[in-house]
C-alpha cells in the first residue's frame, strides 16, 4: 500500500517570532524549524500502517521554500520511504486552498490508497488543507482522528474521530485522506541509523508547472500582523492563604465580575 | 437587497442549536443588521430550536432536514451546503469553530473557490470588504485577512463575541428548499460516549479550571471537580499533566488541545508554557495560583496567589460555596 503524508515545516513554539519590515510576515532570521508536530502523528501512523502490513511505501509531501528539505529530511529519518518538495517561488503567496490544490496534483501523479495530514500546523493554525485537499480530489475525509484501522483487503479504513462528548467512528472507502488528532500515537524518534540513512534517500523538486498547476492569486490575504495587545498588569495578592483567597474571592466578584 | 450573511447552525444532535449561536448570530448581526440567516444542517430540527433561531435574530432560516446530514459527514454537507450557496450567494458563511465545523467549512470553502479564515477573534467592514482578525504562531501574533471574494467563509471562537440579546416574539421564516438527493462515501459504524465528569464542556464553559504539573497526580484532580460542581466550571489540564497520563487528551488545554476563551480561567500548577498560553491567553480574566514566584503564568494573569494549590483549593471552594449560597 502507498500512503503519502502532508507536512508543514513550523517555527518551533517556544522561538521568538518578529513581524519582518513588509508587517505581513514574520523574520525568518534565527528561528528554530520543527516539523508540526500534528504531522508527526501522520507520519508516524503512516510507518506504523507499512510495518503491520509487511509492504508498502511512505511518500512525504511538503510545501515550501529551501529550508524545507530539512523537515521533509527528519521524515526520511523516521522512516518515510522518500519525499517530495513542492518547491516554486509561484507559491510563496500560498494561501490554504492554493495549497491543497498543488498537493492534490501530486497526489493524482502518485496515485496513493491513504493520505494522512496533521489536524492543523502550528504556525497560522488554520487547519483547513486536509478537508480542501479531500474535497479538490473528491474523496472521503475524516478529521481529528484518534484510531484507524485498515482492512485486510485494502479497500477501507475505519476511522475514530473525536467530537464533542465521544468519538465517532466511521468506514471510508479508500481512497480517503485522514487528518491525525494528538492520541493517534507516540511518534518514534529518528535513530542513527535512521539519520545516516536518510540522506541516501530521494527528495524530488517539484516546480508548479511540472504538475500542470497554474499561479492563481491567494482568495486569503494578510493584511498584517499585529503584535498582541498587552494585558493590564496583574495583582499578586499578599497574605496567609485564608486571607489571601477570600480578597480573591471578593476581587472576582466585585472588581473583574467574573463569578 | 445586499446579500446575507449565513450562520451554519452547531446543535446538540438533539434538535436544538447550541448557545454559541447567539455569539455566531450576534456578530452577524452587528456586520450586516436584517440580513441575518441561519443555515441548519440537521436530521430533524425542533420547534422551539427554530423559534430560538429567530428570537436570537436570524430573519430566515434555511432547514435542511434530512436523515443523511446525521451524523455529520464532510461531503454530504458539503455537497447540500454549496448547491444552497450557488442558488442564494450569500455575502459571508459564519460557523462556531467546533471539531466538525472546522472541517466543514474548510471543505466548503474550497468547493466554492473562497477564502477560509479559521478562529477568527474579531471582524470589520472595511469597505465593502470585510476584515477578519485571527491568532497565529501559538497566540503571540494577531493575523489581519481579507478575501479576494465573497462569500466570506469564516469560523468564529467561542465565548469571544457578544451574544445576541434573545428578544422574546421574533420570529425567522423558515424555507425547506429542496437539494439533490445527498450521495456519500462514508458510512457511519456507531459514537462511542465518553465518560461524562457531569461538568461542563472545556470549548464552551464560561469558567475553566486547569491542573498542571503541580497537581503531582491524577488522583488529586477530585479536589479540581470538587471546586468546578461548586462554580459550573470545566476542568482542563496542561500539556505536562497529559503526557503524564494524569488526564485524558481530550482534556488538555493549549496548542496540541482545545483553545478555549473562557470569561474566567483559573490555573492550579500551571507554570504557563507558551504552548499553554495559545490555548487560552484570550480568557477574559486570568487567575494563577503557583508555589513558584517565577512561573511565566503570572505575567499574563490578572489575579496571582502564590502557594501551595493544595492549600489553597480547598479554602477556595469553601469561599466560593459561601459566596453563592448567598
Amino acid at each position: 500500500m502507498k500512503i503519502l503524508v502532508t507536512i508543514k515545516q513550523v517555527p518551533d513554539t517556544a522561538t521568538q517570532v518578529k513581524i519582518a519590515a513588509d508587517g505581513k510576515t514574520i523574520e525568518t532570521t534565527g528561528i528554530t524549524w520543527i516539523v508540526s508536530p500534528y504531522d508527526e502523528f501522520a507520519v508516524e501512523e503512516a510507518l506504523r500502517i507499512k510495518e503491520k502490513r509487511g509492504q508498502g511505501e511512505v511518500v512525504a509531501v511538503s510545501l515550501g521554500p529551501d529550508r524545507v528539505k530539512e523537515a521533509l529530511r527528519s521524515c526520511l529519518a523516521m522512516g518515510c520511504d522518500r519525499a517530495i518538495h513542492l518547491n516554486d517561488p509561484a507559491w510563496s503567496a500560498a494561501d490554504t486552498l492554493t495549497t491543497a490544490k498543488a498537493l492534490a496534483a501530486v497526489i493524482k501523479q502518485e496515485a496513493p490508497q491513504l493520505v494522512l495530514c496533521g489536524r492543523q500546523a502550528i504556525d497560522d493554525d488554520m487547519g483547513a488543507v486536509t478537508a480542501q485537499l479531500a474535497e479538490v480530489l473528491g474523496w472521503p475525509s475524516a478529521y481529528w482522528i484518534m484510531e484507524e484501522a485498515i482492512d485486510g483487503d485494502g479497500k477501507s479504513v475505519r476511522a475514530a474521530r473525536q467530537v464533542e462528548g465521544g468519538l465517532e467512528v466511521f468506514d471510508l472507502p479508500l481512497p480517503a485522506v485522514l487528518a491525525a488528532q494528538k492520541g493517534l500515537n507516540e511518534p518514534r524518534y529518528p535513530t542513527l541509523k535512521g539519520i545516516m540513512g536518510a540522506k541516501k534517500k530521494e527528495i524530488k523538486d517539484v516546480k508548479a508547472a511540472d504538475i500542470g498547476v497554474a499561479a492563481e492569486p491567494p482568495q486569503l490575504s494578510v493584511v498584517g500582523l499585529e503584535a498582541l495587545p498587552a494585558r493590564p498588569p496583574g495583582r499578586i495578592i499578599q497574605g496567609d492563604v485564608p486571607t489571601a483567597v477570600k480578597e480573591l474571592v471578593r476581587a472576582l466578584r466585585e472588581d473583574a465580575k467574573a463569578i | 437587497m445586499p446579500n446575507a450573511f449565513w450562520c451554519i447552525v452547531e446543535d446538540d444532535r438533539n434538535g436544538s442549536p447550541k448557545k454559541v449561536m447567539a455569539e455566531v448570530i450576534g456578530e452577524a448581526a452587528r456586520l450586516a443588521p436584517g440580513r441575518v440567516e441561519a443555515v441548519w444542517l440537521t436530521d430533524k430540527a425542533s420547534e422551539a430550536g427554530l423559534k430560538q433561531l429567530g428570537e436570537w435574530g436570524a430573519s430566515r432560516v434555511l432547514l435542511l432536514e434530512n436523515a443523511a446530514f446525521a451524523p455529520y459527514r464532510s461531503e454530504v454537507w458539503t455537497a447540500a451546503a454549496a448547491e444552497l450557496a450557488t442558488k442564494e450567494s450569500p455575502a459571508a458563511i459564519f460557523a462556531p469553530v467546533t471539531s466538525r465545523q472546522r472541517e466543514f467549512v474548510a471543505r466548503l470553502a474550497a468547493k466554492l473557490g473562497v477564502g477560509l479564515s479559521a478562529d477568527s477573534v474579531r471582524f470589520a467592514m472595511e469597505g465593502d470588504k470585510l476584515v477578519a482578525t485571527r491568532p497565529v504562531y501559538a497566540g503571540k501574533l494577531l493575523s489581519k485577512v481579507t478575501w479576494a471574494k465573497s462569500p466570506w467563509v469564516a469560523t468564529l471562537r467561542p465565548n469571544v463575541f457578544r451574544p445576541a440579546d434573545a428578544q422574546t416574539g421574533k420570529t425567522a421564516t423558515v424555507d425547506r428548499p429542496s437539494l439533490s438527493a445527498p450521495g456519500a462515501q462514508m458510512k457511519f459504524v456507531e459514537r462511542r460516549e465518553e465518560v461524562s465528569t457531569g461538568l461542563p464542556e472545556l470549548t464552551e464553559a464560561e469558567t475553566v479550571i486547569s491542573g498542571g504539573r503541580g497537581m503531582k497526580g491524577p488522583e488529586n484532580y477530585v479536589i479540581l471537580e470538587e471546586l468546578g460542581r461548586v462554580i459550573g466550571a470545566a476542568v482542563g489540564a496542561s500539556r505536562a499533566a497529559v503526557d503524564a497520563g494524569w488526564r485524558p487528551h481530550r482534556f488538555q488545554i493549549g496548542q496540541t488541545g482545545r483553545t478555549i476563551s473562557p470569561k474566567l480561567y483559573l490555573g492550579f500548577g500551571v507554570s504557563g508554557a507558551i504552548q499553554h498560553l495559545a490555548g487560552m491567553r484570550t480568557s477574559k480574566v486570568i487567575v494563577a495560583i503557583n508555589k513558584d514566584p517565577e512561573a511565566p503564568i503570572f505575567k499574563i494573569a490578572d489575579f496571582g496567589i502564590v502557594a501551595d494549590l493544595f492549600e489553597v483549593v480547598p479554602e477556595l471552594t469553601k469561599e466560593f460555596k459561601k459566596l453563592l449560597e448567598k
